[in-house]
């Protein structure tokens, strides 16, 4: 029933409340005197070297990337599941086809490399 | 009685909202304090024991001091995704219960109540919604500190979280395919027609725990915290308030962890081997098995507790007994080992229920039971033959090898002494 999205938005507004309330409280109330060698980034005690925002391993975007297929696969699965009962044998043959195209994907990375860390 | 007229469900829908939303903040300040206590008691020392009786004071002497310290912005921070990042990590943090049942229907002079925030119709979907949403968080965070060690906690922790966001999807598949519907309400009573699940899905258990402590970010797997690598990852530049919300959205996801746990494996507020709390509320209003009763509430929520409760212990536990996986062992669990096998393991249990409902055996005890067989012999295909300390070259392979070598070292050591 549509009314039980409710108290749902309620605790929404509760928990920004909640978490609104954290920051915007603790900016006022905390004492703060900057200075500029205490508003350094940390990098063990040394002055910071060079700029943060550089590149980065780009393994980082192909792990990105193989979570945008395989979650829509598991999102599938998920619809498949709750009516598993009724859908019966042809629908078991049916994502059983399925979860072999994804498997054959995921042996695919997993020879490419796109999975190891080390190297 | 029929169902609850609009405005007695708003009134005692906010009621209940103020009261699960104010006792789980409770429970997540209690879990701060438990964790500093248990980990103490495991190496040995007494804890906090100063502010209070036994230290039960502490979170708030803690919340209290991180309101009034010094906040340090990193210069070179981006402003307002430093401050939006932990609103961002707690958000979904603390509204993810809302669809998780505390007890059992209460009854009123207005009606029977569901003792739940909201009884979504999509339960387990919501919360993987908005549990998903927490890894924003992190990644803001980490990413607008301007500090090299929260930039780069703050993108092993995307990686991590999203790779095991798919582990996890998958091992609760199972439990829909048994259960044939996400509100969870459903779940609790299929489990008291049946078996708790953690015997018919054993295995989507053990996948379950796993992705559960990755996506929370726990030992043995806070790679994005890695505290001797990284600092304290993406909170490093943190203080005060911002830390403490941070921490806290940690706790509140493992508390929301360990009630899932409970309620999707252990039959929620069920109270084993008694028919007594066996009831439904359906969508009309009425009651179907035992009769509703405000001390089988108390009971049950006093049951449902004491499940979470173990299952933070057990996470708490973990933390201080396991060491840290390295990265790329964390990550070729995930994608190595834990989807591979869910994959095989949905098959081989959806196969298992078409044989069993060609057989013509209806969904009860003795179905489950047939289930729980399978999984034993999966269980012990696992633990036996897969895995045989292969998969996870962790401590478990290093200890099966020093034998050889210690005893190949002392034959070396004798020789020299010969020769000598």
């Amino acid at each position: 029933m549509l009314r039980e999205y409710v108290p749902v938005l309620m605790i929404f507004a509760a928990s920004l409340g909640v978490a609104v309330i954290m920051v915007v409280g603790s900016q006022i109330l905390s004492n703060r005197r900057p200075t500029p060698v205490k508003s350094e980034p940390y990098e063990s005690g040394m002055p910071p070297i060079g700029d943060t925002r550089e590149r980065f391993a780009v393994k980082y975007y192909v792990v990105a990337m193989l979570f945008l297929l395989f979650d829509v696969e598991v999102v599938i699965l998920f619809t498949w599941g709750i009516v598993f009962k009724s859908l019966g044998l042809f629908g078991y043959v049916t994502i059983l086809i399925f979860l072999l195209l994804l498997v054959v994907g995921l042996l695919y990375e997993w020879r490419k490399g796109a999975l190891e860390w080390e190297r | 009685m029929g169902p609850l007229s609009t405005k007695a469900f708003l009134i005692i829908g906010a009621a209940k909202m103020l009261m699960i939303f104010v006792g789980w903040l409770t429970a997540v300040a209690g879990v701060t304090l438990a964790e500093r206590k248990i980990a103490a008691w495991i190496q040995d020392r007494s804890g906090p024991n100063r502010v209070g009786p036994w230290g039960l004071f502490q979170p708030i002497a803690d919340g209290l001091k991180n309101f009034l310290k010094e906040e340090v912005r990193p210069a070179g921070s981006s402003r307002w995704v430093f401050y939006l990042a932990p609103v961002i990590s707690m958000f979904p943090a603390m509204v993810v219960f809302a669809v998780i049942p505390i007890a059992a229907p209460l009854p009123t002079r207005w009606g029977t109540v569901n003792m739940i925030v909201a009884d979504l119709p999509i339960g387990i979907l919501y919360i993987l919604a908005i549990a998903s949403l927490g890894v924003y968080g992190l990644v803001l965070g980490g990413w607008s500190s301007n500090s090299k060690y929260s930039f780069l906690g703050g993108v092993r922790a995307s990686a991590q979280m999203i790779s095991y966001e798919v582990a996890l999807g998958l091992s609760l598949v199972p439990i829909l395919m048994v259960a044939g519907n996400v509100t969870l309400p459903q779940l609790v009573s299929q489990q008291q027609d049946a078996l708790w699940y953690i015997l018919p899905l054993m295995v989507g258990y053990l996948f379950l725990t796993a992705s559960y402590f990755a996506e929370t970010n726990r030992l043995p797997f806070d790679m994005p915290e890695a505290e001797s690598e990284l600092v304290a990852g993406f909170h490093t530049e943190y203080s005060a308030m911002k830390f403490a919300m941070f921490m806290l959205a940690e706790y509140a996801n493992m508390v929301t962890a360990a009630a899932l746990m409970a309620t999707l494996f252990f039959g929620g507020w069920d109270i084993p081997f008694w028919s007594g709390d066996n009831m439904t509320l359906a969508a009309d209003g009425s009651v179907a098995g035992a009769a509703p009763a405000w001390w089988k509430t108390t009971l049950t929520g006093l049951c449902f507790a004491a499940k979470t409760g173990f299952f933070i212990l057990v996470f708490i536990w973990v933390r201080w007994t396991v060491p840290r996986f390295r990265y790329d062992q964390v990550m070729s669990l995930g994608w190595k080992v834990l989807i591979p096998m869910e994959v095989v393991y949905v098959a081989l249990l959806g196969g298992a229920m078409l044989y069993l409902d060609y057989l013509g055996i209806p969904f009860g005890t003795r179905y489950a039971l047939y289930l729980t067989a399978l999984n034993v012999v999966l269980m012990l295909v696992i633990v036996f033959v897969v895995d045989r300390n292969r998969i996870i070259l962790g401590a478990g392979w290093r200890q099966t090898r020093p034998q050889r070598v210690k005893s190949e070292w002392i034959e070396y050591a004798d020789r020299r002494q010969d020769s000598r």
